[in-house]
């Protein structure tokens, strides 16, 4: 591989809940511009992983370096800050409000530079970036519905475009084609392929018609560990993997 | 006319409407809708924290207190004027939130409420402790103390009816008015992200505890401004102010009116007053009836009367 700076690395990064070892030293290193992929049975501890990135589980032991710092120890806000964006895997909306102001907060907190905008930012602006992120993921004739009335797959959709609101570095989407139908699951595939001319993107996905669309490295996980890393292709034909996952 | 403007309008309007109210009412209910009007800034400054953020208080009558008691004091022991025993009030409610959100938030939920009694009930006790100093368990008087304000020449007294409704509706106008341009504030829309949910607004990058010690700042900030203003003009300051049934009020007349809503508390707080009034006109078990009503009120009608207007009627209300 090419010798390039990764985005992120996480170092023989854990998690222990309690006796059980959600994850076990995890080494990861994600390249700016890529969509990797991570796959795994259930339970594999995917989603504690990503968790650690995003900053919504404190590491066991390990660390987390993004674009050359170290960022173990911030917390959650603070990495959004620095363009870490994660779609949770069971839907984390704000179901009272409208898909607006569901996207108005994120979008807000975006344009809060400076102290003036940190305090007012313009609604104009706020509405402005509102707007796109719902025309991306196709909402917009929806934004004044209340998000709890939305069909399921709406619902995700909406939960992508907050994260898409705060203009993202790297998207961390967990399991986002799950519960959507075939062409809402083709039109997310286009979409993403979109956001990742400017985003890195780490996809965590069971649909394997997905991760071969979208792509260009699968990370394996089982129990808590990597079990094979490399192309579609390359996991395709892994005996390792054969035997625990694809189960061929 | 544009949401905004609507907005707008709907609240001037009603302070107009309470302006205009004071040459229409009798003496009794002059005075009465002058002491609803204080103690509506102070349900204005729970909403803050309940309706606005999520956060549910059983304590609030230590701000009120701080208020009541930053203001009276000074102005018992060293003759200090109106405005600055008012500003001392406010500072010492600010203060008091300030302090006690730094340990308090670290909490949430219903441990949040037990915190807060805890602190309400502590100093409740310290009112009492200290009657020496305080005066707590008689209270004491504030009108022999207290010079009048001066206009153009002319001294107000705070006994005379129309400068204490004055006095009382520009309070409340002022803690109405905080109240709404928080609530259409960028500040006010992570609050209520906080309350809707508040992992997903950490995760958007929003430190939810210092939005909620803001919050706790504001709230505790209305809340003792009503109680300088009502230690002000209605002269008495006494522990009872402090003590937990002066925290349940708010939480009910909020629940009443609408939690969340702007205009709620006004309501809420208005209606369970006269309710109160009759009520304990007829028994002397008023307190029943408040345990009662709240109850009633959490099962039945937990949006109140301006959230059920909002979710039926009026969704632009505010
Ligand atoms: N908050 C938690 N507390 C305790 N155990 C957890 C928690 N989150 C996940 N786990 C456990 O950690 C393991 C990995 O879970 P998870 O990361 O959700 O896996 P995946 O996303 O790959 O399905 C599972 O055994 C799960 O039960
Ligand atoms: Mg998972």
């Amino acid at each position: 591989m090419a010798a390039v700076a990764p985005l992120l690395a996480t170092q023989a990064l854990s998690k222990h809940f309690g006796g059980l070892a959600a994850v076990r030293e995890v080494s990861l290193e994600i390249q700016p511009g890529e969509i990797r992929a991570i796959i795994g049975p259930n339970g594999a501890g995917k989603t504690t992983l990503v968790g650690m990135i995003c900053g919504r589980h404190v590491p066991s032991s390990g660390r987390i370096i993004y674009r050359g710092s170290e960022i173990t120890a911030l917390r959650p806000w603070q990495r959004l800050r620095l363009g870490i964006a994660y779609t949770f895997q069971v839907t984390s909306i704000y179901k009272g409000l409208t898909c607006y102001e569901n996207v108005a907060l994120p979008a807000q907190r975006a344009l809060m530079r400076g102290f003036v905008s940190r305090l007012v930012p313009g609604e104009t602006a706020v509405a402005q970036r509102v707007r796109a992120a719902l025309d991306a993921v196709g909402l917009a004739d929806l934004a004044g519905q209340r998000a709890d009335e939305l069909a399921y797959g709406h619902q995700r959709l909406l939960e992508l475009a907050m994260a898409l609101a705060t203009g993202p570095q790297l998207l961390i989407l967990d399991e986002p084609t799950q519960g959507l139908a075939e062409g809402e699951i083709a039109a997310l595939c286009a979409l993403l392929r979109r956001v990742a001319e400017q985003a890195t993107v780490l996809l965590i996905e069971h649909n394997m018609q997905v991760v071969l669309a979208l792509a260009r490295r699968v990370t394996v996980m089982d129990a808590g560990e990597i079990l094979a890393e490399g192309t579609p292709a390359e996991i395709e034909r892994d005996p390792a993997v054969q035997k625990a996952y694809l189960g061929r | 006319m544009s949401a905004g403007r609507r907005i707008l309008a709907l609240h001037l309007g009603v302070l107009a409407a309470l302006l205009v109210l004071q040459f229409a009412l009798p003496p009794y209910h002059h005075t009465n809708v002058a002491r609803i009007l204080v103690l509506a800034g102070y349900a204005i400054g729970y909403n803050v924290l309940l309706g606005y953020t999520g956060l549910m208080s059983l304590g609030h009558a230590m701000f009120f207190a701080a208020g009541m008691y930053g203001a009276g004091l000074p102005v018992y022991y060293f003759g200090v004027g109106a405005p600055l025993a008012f500003a001392l009030g406010l500072a010492s409610g600010i203060g008091l939130a300030l302090v006690f959100g730094l340990m308090a938030l670290r909490t949430s939920g219903p441990s949040f409420l037990i915190v807060s009694l805890m602190f309400g009930q502590a100093l409740f006790l310290t009112l009492l402790y200290f009657n020496d100093v305080t005066l707590g368990d008689q209270g004491f008087i504030l009108s022999a103390k207290l010079a009048p304000l001066e206009l153009g020449g002319r001294p107000l007294g705070f006994h005379e009816p129309g400068v204490k409704y004055n006095v009382a509706l520009a309070i409340f106008a002022a803690c109405l008015a905080a109240a709404l341009a928080l609530r259409l504030s960028a500040l006010g829309r992570v609050l209520i992200g906080i309350r809707e949910n508040e992992e997903r607004t950490r995760l958007l990058g929003y430190d939810s505890f210092r939005y909620k010690l803001v919050a706790l700042g504001v709230s505790g900030a209305l809340a003792s401004a009503a109680g300088a203003g009502y230690a002000l003009l209605f002269s008495y300051v006494g522990a009872t102010f402090a003590s937990i049934l002066f925290s349940i009020y708010p939480l009910l007349w909020t629940l009443l009116g609408g939690v969340g809503t702007v205009l709620g508390p006004l309501l809420g707080t208005a209606l369970m007053f006269y309710l109160v009034d009759t009520v304990s006109g007829v028994t002397s078990s008023y307190l029943l009836f408040v345990g009662a009503a709240l109850v009633a009120l959490v099962l039945w009608f937990p949006q109140g009367i301006l959230g059920t207007v909002r979710s039926r009627w009026l969704p632009w209300l505010p």
